[in-house]
């Protein structure tokens, strides 16, 4: 009872107080918009690169000028447009991609499932694995051209050799991904092993696998054009080797960028379908480890 | 049962046996540990039994037994009438995690044991107990949820669920609310008596908690380590149903006092 009112007393003395409202101070970058600060990012890069360019501190050979380099995008992006020669190449470079990856992705799932899921892949294959994964695996182009051939044959396999590593990797992660008590769970439910791999084991590793495929589907653009580079063919990786060869820097600025736009689309076709499928999954924005 | 009932029979359990182990030891062949030596323990019919320990006293490695996960490597090991080599149907188990997986809904992670043993058209079969269960567990209306969206507690009221959609005959349940924050823990026990109480169901708990143990069996096995062995099984002869406003009274406080003795009485630590 005297709390009460010694309650009700402090009352009125708060009344004539002032409150205690501060502001709490908040970083800037945190008031920006993640497309604003990218702007900011792309004009200094630009910026940079126009005032070494047109002021002449380096040769146009070596660099050229962001406006030249504009110049002959359009001028490839017409030709794509219309069907041209380069069309062709990059069609060519597409098809090594789709295949190369597909390829990379059966046997990296069935290494990856063979490696995660038996004790005997774990002892026997995953130590072979791991040894190849360590070569540099661009030194095997010249081997693909001597087995393969100068067709898209050899891009596919150098493109699907270099991919396929991060898919056994990510799957195998992904399988020993489950915990002890979701194991003991499944036992306990009398589950045979095929029960436990395909209805827990490998949704539980999804994550993991997808993180794998994204891995793969950057390597496998940089196969495919390595294998090009190295193994001659009418693929865009050829385009850009000739380009460089007669010092038309904008040119092969300008086929980069949109072989990028290639690789990006693969990422984003990847990205999707994790989301789509891992539908449980929270993602960051521009991880890896989605 | 009525009061009179429980004081003759000073809270003990009623039914006939269910599950019976005898001699049981367990030695760990890897190290030569002894993690278990000569357990007996009756589990009848509708009882509430706890056991309680300090780390290593072997009461996991009893759980495992079991639940058929392991082999004893000595002694009798029977629910049923029949012995146990290995998981049953018949043995229904819970965690301290909920452990149900995302992709499902509620009601699909229930089924799950149904679709591991009898395949997809007997769990298609079984979903209308599982909505029955939910409601029974107040989970009615979160049947198509997925888990992210439920919190801890109703998590593991959905894994109640699952461990009851294949009516077993004996419950084991391995510390399951001990990752709830305490308010929730006490709710989420009184809940669980009273589930096992509609569906008289044997149970047979393994916890840190002494409180917990007390207030909710009718018998606590306190175990021992090095090696792990009962030490004494201690009968609760507080009234059904038990409330958590029984946790006051002098008779709860002198059990836990004396079982809290029994623990401390001879560790080395």
């Amino acid at each position: 009872m005297t709390d009460l009112s010694n309650n009700s007393s402090s009352t009125t003395n708060t009344d004539m107080l002032e409150d205690t409202v501060w502001t709490q101070e908040i970083a800037f970058i945190d008031s920006v918009p993640r497309w604003i600060a990218m702007s900011f990012v792309a004009f200094v890069f630009i910026g940079t690169w126009w005032v070494v360019t047109a002021f002449g501190f380096v040769s146009p050979i070596i660099l050229p000028t962001p406006a030249e380099t504009l110049k002959d995008m359009i001028f490839v992006g017409k030709n794509l447009a219309s069907g041209g020669y380069m069309l062709t190449a990059l069609w060519i470079t597409i098809l090594e991609v789709i295949y190369g990856f597909a390829l990379a992705i059966a046997i990296g799932f069935t290494l990856g499932v063979l490696v995660g899921e038996t004790a005997f892949g774990e002892k026997a294959v995953m130590p072979y694995l791991v040894a190849i994964d360590t070569m540099p695996k661009v030194a095997f182009a010249p081997l693909f051209v001597a087995w393969l051939g100068f067709g898209i044959e050899s891009k596919v396999a150098l493109a699907a050799f270099i991919a396929t590593f991060p898919i056994v990797v990510g799957t195998a992660a992904g399988l020993h991904a489950a915990d002890e008590n979701a194991r003991m769970l499944f036992k306990t439910m009398g589950a045979s092993r095929m029960q436990t791999l395909i209805k827990m084991k490998l949704p539980t590793g999804l994550p993991q696998i997808f993180t794998g495929l994204k891995i793969g589907a950057v390597g496998v653009m940089a196969g495919a054009i390595t294998g090009e580079f190295l193994g001659g063919g009418k693929g865009f990786g050829e385009l850009i080797r000739v380009a460089a060869s007669q010092l038309n820097t904008p040119r092969v600025f300008s086929l980069i960028l949109y072989l990028s736009l290639v690789g990006l689309a693969l990422y984003l076709l990847v990205q999707f379908a994790q989301r789509k499928v891992v539908f449980w999954h929270k993602e960051r924005v521009g991880s890896y480890d989605g | 049962m009525n009061t009179e009932l429980a004081e003759t029979q000073t809270g003990a359990p009623f039914g006939a046996p269910v599950y019976e182990l005898s001699r049981v030891s367990k030695t760990y062949a890897r190290n030569l540990v002894v993690a278990l030596e000569g357990v007996d323990l009756t589990l009848r019919k509708g009882s509430f039994t706890s056991v309680i320990g300090s780390s290593g006293c072997g009461k996991s490695t009893l759980l495992k037994i079991m639940a058929g996960l392991i082999p004893p490597s000595q002694g009798r090991v029977v629910l049923q009438g029949e012995p146990v080599t290995g998981p049953r149907r018949d043995i229904g188990m819970m965690f301290q995690q909920a452990t149900l997986f995302p992709w499902k809904t509620a009601v699909e992670n229930i089924v799950l044991p149904i679709e591991i043993r009898d395949g997809k058209a007997a769990a298609k079969a079984a979903l209308e107990k599982a909505h029955e269960l939910l409601d029974i567990v107040g989970l009615k209306g979160f049947e198509n949820v997925y888990p992210n969206e439920l919190s801890g507690g109703m998590a593991q009221r959905a894994s109640i669920c699952r461990m009851l959609i294949t009516e077993p005959a004996v419950l084991l349940l391995d510390e399951p609310f001990s990752a709830l924050d305490e308010l929730s823990r006490d709710m989420m026990n009184m809940e669980l008596q009273r589930i096992c109480r509609e569906q008289e169901a044997t149970a047979f708990l393994v916890t840190h908690s002494i409180q917990e143990a007390v207030i909710l069996s009718d018998e606590i096995v306190v175990m021992k380590p090095r090696p792990g062995r009962v030490a004494e099984v201690v009968k609760v002869d507080l009234p059904r149903p038990r409330t958590l406003e029984m946790m006051t009274t002098p008779e709860f406080g002198e059990i836990v006092e004396y079982i809290r003795g029994q623990l401390d009485k001879g560790e080395d630590m």
